[in-house]
């Protein structure tokens, strides 16, 4: 999937758990979940259950443990895609 | 003046009123806000009426944030937050940045998020443990409603949730009485809230304590001190009085709109006719008598009871229970009223609901109607006056106001409010 378009669905995907909305403006691939858009840890799993939603694939404990930021997330899901074939 | 606990904040979301000024309005008009709902028809209710405060969803953004109300299924917590921001704000107090340590809560509730539990069993028996999401515990908690109060205010002190069924919001109001009164706060938001329909409602109406003759009049359901009362109605919603010690409320130059004389909690034990679900009359006469001893004033200076009185077979036994407990001859009687008549029961809010309005009636001089008992019950009237149950809107100086809730469980509150004086 084009790198620009998953950025953009991931945002939509984040949007509501976001609570500096500053950092979101200037989301990147470095984007930290937690400490730059300040996101609640507890809401992570709510961000790996629309993930899984949107996508439809199944996010595991040991991937979910490495989705901090914008890049890791998108590395699951491009191998949790790659993987459904 | 150390010693002293006044009411500077009101909040009540109500079947007949959302907001302190629709409630005022609603229970001086004497208008019910029981309606037909036919959810609870289509799932076999015998009693197919309720009280469910009526809430929009742009108010409820005046409360919630858009995350804070995603996958938010928690009613009791919604009218408890509504009803404690809201009364908050009427003390005048703001939202923290930084906790206050001087305040905190006590914020009662019978069940928290019954529809949010609901919703997780299914998944859960459907082995979706996994697709819960964030939201199910603070929802589910008892302490949920106190949770969120105490995140959205930044309160500091004791945060906490009191449940003693319909007792609860009554016992609330002394328990964060007595935390000032022994210096340990200088603010506590008291209150209670229930979750509303048919999961919280099920298991009165499977007891067949709620009645089912007023389907097609639901107004005329709730029928507390009459002589066609055929049981209660349920009710939701939430109440919340800030309590604050007088030198603080004075330091800020709060309103205040009554003084916190105290009162009394205890229970029967569930002995000598007290059982699980009915109460035992010599504890609640006691209870009574130690609520006015507490409050160091004369049982004859009260100028108006706001009863339990919740439409069933024992409101009788309930006045009599006040004349015994107050030592009151039928003619030194004050005017006794049932906000129950106007919202139902409220069950685990009915305390604090119906203090509000106690509230109410000291800070503006009146005693809302009772409505629905024209027909009184001939074992009230052979107790006391008629014209003590009035039915229409008095208006006239209220001094002392006594509220009384009893509950399951053979438990007991009673709490006197007075004019507040700068004696």
């Amino acid at each position: 999937m084009d790198k620009e378009a998953l950025i953009a669905e991931l945002k939509e995907i984040i949007k509501p758990y976001v609570q500096d909305q500053e950092a979101f403006g200037n989301l990147t691939e470095d984007t930290h979940f937690i400490t730059d858009l300040k996101i609640n840890s507890a809401n992570l799993v709510d961000i790996v259950l629309d993930t899984e939603d949107k996508y439809n694939i199944e996010i595991d404990n040991d991937s979910m443990d490495k989705m901090s930021d914008v890049k890791s997330a998108m590395g699951v899901i491009e191998e949790k895609i790659a993987a459904k074939g | 003046m150390k010693d002293r606990v006044v009411i500077t904040g009101l909040g009540v979301v109500s079947p007949n009123g959302v907001g302190l000024a629709a409630f005022r309005e609603a229970i001086k008009a004497g208008q019910s806000g029981i309606k037909f709902y036919p959810e609870l028809k289509e799932l076999g209710f015998s009693c197919c009426i309720g009280g469910m405060p009526e809430i929009s969803e742009a108010l409820k953004r005046d409360y919630f944030t858009e995350l804070q109300l995603k996958d938010f299924k928690s009613s009791g917590i919604l009218y408890g937050c509504m009803a404690g921001l809201d009364a908050w704000k009427d003390a005048g107090l703001a939202l923290n940045e930084a906790p206050d340590f001087e305040s905190g809560t006590i914020f009662g509730a019978g069940t928290s998020g019954v529809e949010k539990f609901r919703e997780a069993i299914y998944k859960l028996d459907a082995k979706q443990v996994r697709r819960l999401g964030s939201t199910v515990v603070a929802q589910t908690m008892a302490s949920g409603v106190s949770a969120y109060l105490g995140g959205i205010i930044g309160l500091g002190n004791q945060v906490s949730t009191n449940s003693s069924a319909c007792s609860t919001g009554t016992e609330a109001i002394l328990m964060g009485y007595d935390r000032i009164k022994a210096g340990h706060a200088q603010r506590m938001l008291v209150g209670s809230c229930s979750d509303d329909g048919a999961y919280v409602w099920g298991g009165f109406d499977a007891m067949r304590v709620l009645t089912y003759k007023h389907n097609d009049d639901p107004e005329k359901g709730s029928r507390p001190m009459s002589a066609t009362a055929s049981g209660f109605v349920p009710g939701s919603g939430a109440g919340a009085l800030v309590l604050e010690s007088l030198e603080s409320a004075l330091a800020r130059k709060a309103t205040i709109y009554a003084e916190v004389l105290g009162g009394e909690v205890n229970s029967g034990g569930q002995r000598n006719g007290g059982t699980m679900t009915a109460p035992n009359s010599d504890a609640v006469q006691r209870c009574i008598k130690k609520a006015v001893a507490n409050a160091g004033i004369k049982a004859i200076a009260i100028d108006a009871i706001n009863g339990h009185l919740t439409a069933t077979i024992k409101d009788a036994t309930e006045i009599e229970n006040w004349m015994i407990g107050l030592n009151l001859k039928a003619e030194e009687f004050p005017p006794i009223n049932s906000l129950k008549s106007m919202v139902g029961h409220c069950l685990s809010a009915a305390g604090s609901i119906e203090s509000v309005a106690a509230v109410l009636q000291v800070k503006e001089g009146f005693i809302f109607p009772n409505i629905n008992c024209a027909d009184l019950n001939e074992d009230i009237a052979a107790l006391i006056p008629a014209d003590r149950i009035p039915q229409k809107l008095i208006e006239k100086d209220i001094n002392i106001v006594a509220k009384a809730s009893f509950g399951f469980g053979d438990v007991n509150a009673c709490v006197i409010f007075k004019k507040y004086k700068n004696k």
